[in-house]
């Protein structure tokens, strides 16, 4: 199959494959240890496992545009800050 | 406590597999092109993230966001609490429910295009029914050449489209609200407001996040109507985003930073809706508890 007039790039393709492997591993997650259930974190809203994984991956949308706003290229800086962000969400929120 | 089962999600994989070929692999396009140059005949040439900061820096983006975020907050402004008001003042029972639905209804059948063209002439000084009364009342109105006026019309030619979505969505919500609800509230000799603040309103609520998002997106991604009365005019007076990121991508052929432009535009919806979706469930969730709580006592 001719997919050419997509465009892709190896970076592209890492950057999808990355997101697509970070949902495949909340199923395993999900499967081999049930925990769905939603909890009320420090911005005082309910978030489920998935809830949290969106809020991680917005916002670290966000913050590379703020870095590449603010800083510009490279983004290696904003990727270490979107990880540590994940980590405080999955943690706190 | 026991852990929700998901495996129900599995069901919803072929409604995935639709939103891929819909959604998904088109949205993985733009994100390719997003990162490349391209001078036609499918070839493309790597740039990585200029046209992003090229994007962030122009101020003629920052002037359309702002366009769209200003028609955004006044369509909600309006277009909610009217929607609701028309919704308590429509009949629950008789001929006239019938009448008051079509009526609702009728704005929404039309298409985007054909509102735009009849709010064009209709407003319009020399043949337009409105324009030529305001002008005759001696009105200094003419949308084509005033950004104030530009504005008011494609604000009023809005509401009058969409408001109707709203009504029948409370409507929706109003209809549902069993009347052991009003028999206790006339019982208690609660007043009308109170009536409304603490029956009306809260049952509400479930229809009023679905309205508030489907009236922010929309209004949001509006491209037809403002394309056809204004088309984008006078000036850039009313160039939002999408009329924007068209000429961009049609009009100019600028792939890359249309691409580049049309995923920050989607982040900021995207951001947008979830927080409205987040902040109204969730006071939607506090009052289910409330109410089993205070139940329970």
């Amino acid at each position: 199959m001719d997919l050419s007039w997509m465009a892709w790039t190896t970076p592209t393709a890492i950057f999808f494959a990355v997101i697509g492997s970070l949902i495949a591993l909340m199923c395993v997650w999900e499967a081999v240890s049930p925990g769905g259930q939603p909890r009320k974190g420090i911005l005082q809203f309910e978030t489920t496992r998935g809830d949290r994984l969106f809020v991680s991956l917005l916002g670290s949308a966000f913050i590379n545009l703020a870095w590449l706003a603010w800083a510009g290229p490279p983004l290696w800086g904003a990727l270490g800050v979107c990880v540590l962000f994940a980590v405080l969400v999955f943690l706190f929120v | 406590m026991k852990p929700w089962n998901n495996k129900a999600w599995l069901f919803v994989l072929p409604v995935l597999v639709l939103v891929a070929f819909s959604a998904i692999i088109p949205l993985m396009t733009v994100v390719n092109y997003s990162v490349q140059d391209s001078f036609g005949n499918n070839e493309f040439y790597w740039v990585g993230l200029e046209w992003f900061q090229e994007v962030l820096a122009s101020e003629r983006f920052h002037n359309s966001l702002m366009r769209n975020l200003l028609f955004s907050g006044i369509i909600l402004l309006i277009e909610i609490p009217l929607g609701i008001a028309v919704a308590l003042a429509m009949p629950r029972r008789g001929w006239g429910v019938s009448v008051c639905l079509v009526l609702m209804a009728l704005p929404l059948l039309i298409p985007w295009n054909v509102v735009g063209t009849i709010w064009q002439v209709f407003a319009r000084v020399d043949i337009g029914l409105l324009g030529h009364t305001l002008a005759a009342m001696g009105v200094d109105y003419n949308y084509t050449q005033d950004t104030l006026d530009a504005w008011i019309t494609l604000i009023v030619m809005d509401v009058w489209h969409w408001t109707s979505l709203v009504v029948l969505l409370c409507y929706s919500g109003l209809v549902s609200i069993p009347d052991a609800y009003y028999q206790a509230a006339r019982i208690d000799g609660a007043s009308r407001w109170a009536v409304f603040r603490y029956i009306q309103l809260p049952k509400m609520r479930r229809v009023l996040v679905i309205a508030v998002l489907l009236r922010f997106m929309d209004s949001f991604m509006i491209y037809t109507e403002p394309f056809v009365v204004t088309g984008g005019g006078p000036g850039n007076a009313t160039t939002f985003l999408s009329i924007d990121l068209v000429q961009m991508a049609i009009g100019q052929f600028d792939l890359g930073p249309a691409a580049a432009m049309s995923l920050v535009y989607f982040l900021i919806i995207l951001v947008i809706s979830w927080v409205f979706y987040t902040v109204m469930t969730q006071q939607d969730n506090e009052s289910v508890t409330d109410g089993r709580a205070g139940g329970g006592q």
